[in-house]
């Protein structure tokens, strides 16, 4: 009796070796260190870095270490040596190419036996370390809306080849076609059932000569699903751009995007980079027509429109389009001639092609770079959420074509150094298909992470030591074996969290803490059990496996239905009460081992198969 | 000194379930008015809002900063010390026509040399969401618990757990009114973690009355409920000792962030313990509890029994 088998006891002590092991990772610091990786799709080989070791030699550059794993380069330095991180990321990002995204960042200094074996570090949450977490939506109404536009162009010149409409209006979620006979009606239905797959007669709209036509719900779906897939990647090429390591960009639910940017300190410039729903424009200035009439009249002539300069001075420009943000290739900003800031531009086959015709035919007009920009927000406006829209569309510059040019050519007259950078950067990353509100953000500075840490280490221990002292008191050996399963339980939590790489955040730390004060209870639960089962026998053995075995199954009650309450939270989740939700489980079911299969096993050892007189208990 | 020689206590607390009772309705009842009259204080995660956490290197004025806000036209703001006389909230109803942006400028504003140690914009359409969330969270984590305790045990059982964890709910939430405390998102964690806490304490005390019907042959569920509950009683107060010990260690060393966090659970943590000992038990006596009731899951504890 009371008697664990020589492969049990090495099963548990197997267990918790492990979880030793995976738990180690944690005691070691972090350096501070630069994270080169690839912003594409291509990996980072030897050869890189090479190049990067080259850089770093002809520049006489004092780090600590440089290697590559994981496809990424990571220089690390001295704790002293922030100011070298600093300047030595400013020279890489100067020296390398673009393909390159250079960036902060805290690196673990775990062994390399210990990291070839998978163990790592816990991953701490923002709040710990700092960052801007966004919550992005995408204006799905605004989707909707340019698809029917898309299909008013498409039904247009689908019925135009047999002249069969008199007219088409888009009014708003569908398009009304008035027919020119009864007959082309017909002939009209089936040629849009046949081509236009994505439409459907909206019911019961159907008059003599009229019909309306929707969009189905699925093609819907799809250009929705396509438009928030088309922003990630524009997010993440932006995030790129901005250069952060270890940056999370996720789909939440059907139309927002999560945001996190460790270690980002500069919250105002990554919200413009993020938000801005940027494009450029080129388009021929009408010089024919007469301005001042269209100003007057607020009607400009057709084949032209009107568009502002940023300081309000108006100018007419022709409707068609020479090429758009989506023919740039390449974008970067410099310094002309003038000292005046600039953006340098390439464009791909078709713009290059529209843009040397164009200049050809009308060398010594003048062309206009016009800045678009669409804006979402949701404010209240007397107790209702109402979505603000605007879009601005702004003329940057409007110069002379001097001479034929094609795929490369610059922009001027840009407002300020910072300005052109944007403008490059959103260019290259790419333009959003869709506006997109922040309508979340939170940012935690580097100072409160760190005393959040401090603070929650310190209360973390302080609640275990007492904890500690007061099962010792209370249950004597008893105690100490569930003061050392509760240890065991803590380092288990931690290798837990650091193989399942579950985030670290503050209220984290607040489930372990209860974890520790409730993880006692399966031993609390036991211990008076046994007590009580001596008070009716005089047999101390039977007495402690009475005390486990009637106790079990309380336990698991009670386990169990926190459990559910935890499970509930964790589905619930938003980050911090997702936090909280996974120690807590994690604690939970670890607890279950160590209080009840640990803490036997101890017994055990202590008492098991002896005579005992009486039990420290 | 050592308390292994104390006995098992016999506290005749079932008698006194009256008492209780009128303890139990004067407390829910004041929880409801002060609910029903001015609510709870929610915070910026279910209100919407922006809230600026900044740190200064020495105390900080709250009335320049007031000043500097009244002049730059932003109404409805509320700045106050943050654990320290160096460290300042400020927090802004959701604005007029305000986004994200709100908070680089008031950065901007305000000046140099002031680090920002915290920045949470939360768009009104978030916080609405989250406050729907967050009761169905309450919602679906009650009848889990309910199905769980009617399949372990029985109805009656399940239904006085429920009622325990509903009185729990509605106190912590009801000192939260009365006292004016901030409730935020980490206060909705901790509420939903007081009913696993509370749940895990009617459980045990249940699991032993169960057994004590069992194992008895007296048909009177008074003195068997009274039995079950002295005996779990030192369990019951150890356990809500050393969780109430570290909630103490977080209350007070845990930092500003998780104050009410800690608060709450130590509220829920005592009305946890009188609960499971009062509310759940009087509720299935009142429910009509009988041995009869126990007779199905009667072979399962039989095979308990016969365990070595």
């Amino acid at each position: 009796m009371n008697h664990y088998s020589g492969w049990k006891n090495a099963l548990i002590a197997f267990f918790l070796l492990l979880s030793a092991l995976y738990a180690l990772p944690n005691i070691y610091g972090s350096d501070l260190a630069i994270q080169i990786s690839s912003a594409g799709d291509a990996s980072i080989g030897e050869q890189d870095l090479a190049t990067v070791e080259n850089t770093l030699l002809t520049n006489t550059v004092d780090y600590k270490s440089i290697g590559l794993s994981d496809n990424r380069i990571l220089i690390r330095f001295e704790s002293s040596q922030s100011q070298e991180q600093l300047s030595t990321q400013a020279l890489l990002k100067a020296t390398l190419s673009r393909n390159y995204v250079v960036a902060l960042n805290l690196a673990p200094s775990v062994p390399q036996w210990l990291s070839d074996l998978g163990g790592r570090a816990m991953s701490l949450g923002l709040d710990l370390r700092g960052g801007v977490h966004f919550l992005l939506e995408v204006d799905m109404e605004a989707v909707v809306a340019m698809s029917i536009d898309r299909y008013y162009n498409e039904l247009r010149s689908l019925l135009r080849e047999d002249r069969l409409y008199k007219s088409i209006r888009n009014e708003g979620n569908s398009l009304l076609v008035t027919f020119k006979s009864e007959e082309s009606k017909q002939q009209g239905k089936s040629l849009i059932k046949d081509e236009l797959l994505d439409m459907q007669i909206v019911e019961g709209s159907e008059s003599e000569l009229q019909l309306s036509l929707e969009i189905t719900p699925a093609a819907i779906k799809a250009s929705k699903s396509t438009a928030l897939k088309q922003n990630i990647t524009t997010l993440r090429n932006r995030v790129n751009e901005l250069g952060v390591a270890e940056p999370i960009i996720q789909q939440q639910g059907s139309e927002r995007i999560v945001v996190q940017l460790p270690g980002v300190q500069d919250t105002a410039r990554a919200k413009e980079i993020l938000g801005a729903v940027a494009t450029i424009e080129f388009r021929l200035v009408d010089e024919k027509n007469d301005l001042q009439l269209a100003v007057n009249t607020g009607k400009a002539p057709a084949g032209s429109k009107l568009y502002y300069f940023k300081s309000g001075r108006p100018l007419l420009l022709k409707t068609s389009v020479i090429a758009t943000g989506e023919n740039i290739t390449g974008a970067s900003s410099g310094i002309d001639q003038n000292n005046a800031p600039m953006v340098n531009i390439q464009l791909d086959g078709p713009g290059g092609r529209s843009m040397l015709e164009t200049t050809k035919e009308f060398i010594n007009h003048r062309m206009a770079v016009v800045y678009i920009e669409n804006k979402v927000e949701t404010v209240l406006e007397d107790g209702e959420m109402v979505k603000l829209r605007t879009k601005t569309q702004d003329i940057i510059n409007a110069a002379t074509i001097q001479g034929t040019f094609s795929n490369r050519f610059q922009v001027t007259g840009m407002e300020s150094a910072r300005a052109a950078r944007n403008l490059a950067l959103l260019l290259r990353a790419g333009s959003l298909s869709a506006p997109i509100e922040i309508i979340e953000e939170r940012t935690i500075g580097p100072s409160l992470g760190a005393d959040n840490i401090a603070k929650g280490f310190l209360s973390v221990l302080v609640g275990f030591a007492l904890v500690l002292l007061f099962m010792a008191w209370r249950y004597r050996v008893f105690g100490l074996v569930a003061n050392v399963a509760l240890t065991l339980n803590l380092v288990t939590i931690v290798a837990v969290l650091s193989l399942i790489q579950a985030t670290l955040t503050l209220p984290g730390i607040a489930g372990i803490v209860l974890t520790v004060g409730m993880a006692v209870d399966a031993n609390v639960l036991i211990f008076e059990r046994i007590k009580e089962e001596l008070k009716s026998t005089s047999n101390i053995q039977k007495a402690i496996s009475a005390g486990y075995e009637k106790a079990l199954l309380t336990i698991a009650d009670a386990n169990i239905t926190t459990l559910i309450a935890s499970i509930v939270l964790f589905s619930f989740g938003t980050g911090a009460i997702k936090g909280f939700a996974v120690t807590l489980s994690i604690g939970i079911i670890t607890s279950m081992f160590t209080a009840i299969v640990v803490s036997r096993a101890l017994i055990n050892l202590i008492y098991g198969g002896k005579k005992v007189k009486e039990l420290a208990i | 000194m050592s308390l292994k020689s104390l006995k098992i206590p016999n506290i005749d607390f079932v008698n006194r379930r009256h008492l209780a009772m009128i303890f139990s309705a004067v407390l829910l009842i004041a929880s409801i008015v002060s609910l029903s009259v001015q609510g709870l204080k929610l915070g910026i995660d279910f209100t919407g809002g922006t809230l600026i956490e900044l740190g200064y290197s020495q105390t900080a004025d709250l009335e320049e900063i007031r000043g500097k806000l009244n002049e730059a036209n932003y109404q409805g703001t509320n700045v106050q010390y943050f654990g320290s006389d160096t460290e300042v909230l400020i927090q802004f109803e959701p604005q007029q026509v305000s986004s994200a942006k709100l908070s680089s400028s008031i950065i901007h504003m305000l000046g140099e040399n002031i680090d920002v140690r915290r920045v949470e914009f939360v768009g009104p359409k978030v916080g609405e969401e989250l406050t729907n969330d967050g009761g169905l969270a309450m919602l679906y984590a009650l009848i889990g618990i309910l199905i769980y305790v009617a399949f372990r045990f029985e109805y009656r059982f399940a239904l006085g757990s429920i009622a325990a964890l509903v009185h729990d709910v509605i106190i912590v939430l009801g000192v939260f009114s009365a006292l004016q405390i901030e409730f935020d998102l980490t206060v909705l964690a901790a509420i939903l973690a007081v009913i696993g806490y509370s749940l895990n304490d009617t459980i045990v005390v249940f699991d032993r009355i169960r057994e004590n019907f069992l194992s008895t042959r007296k048909v009177d569920p008074k003195p068997i409920i009274n039995d079950a509950l002295n005996q779990t009683l030192s369990r019951t107060i150890m356990t809500s000792l050393t969780t109430l010990l570290v909630l103490l260690a977080l209350f007070f060393l845990g930092g500003e962030v998780i104050h009410s966090f800690a608060g709450a659970l130590l509220i829920g943590v005592v009305i946890g313990t009188y609960s499971s000992i009062y509310v759940a038990s009087s509720m299935i006596l009142a429910l009509g509890i009988s041995k009869a009731d126990m007779l199905p899951s009667e072979k399962e504890s039989k095979e308990i029994d016969a365990r070595p």
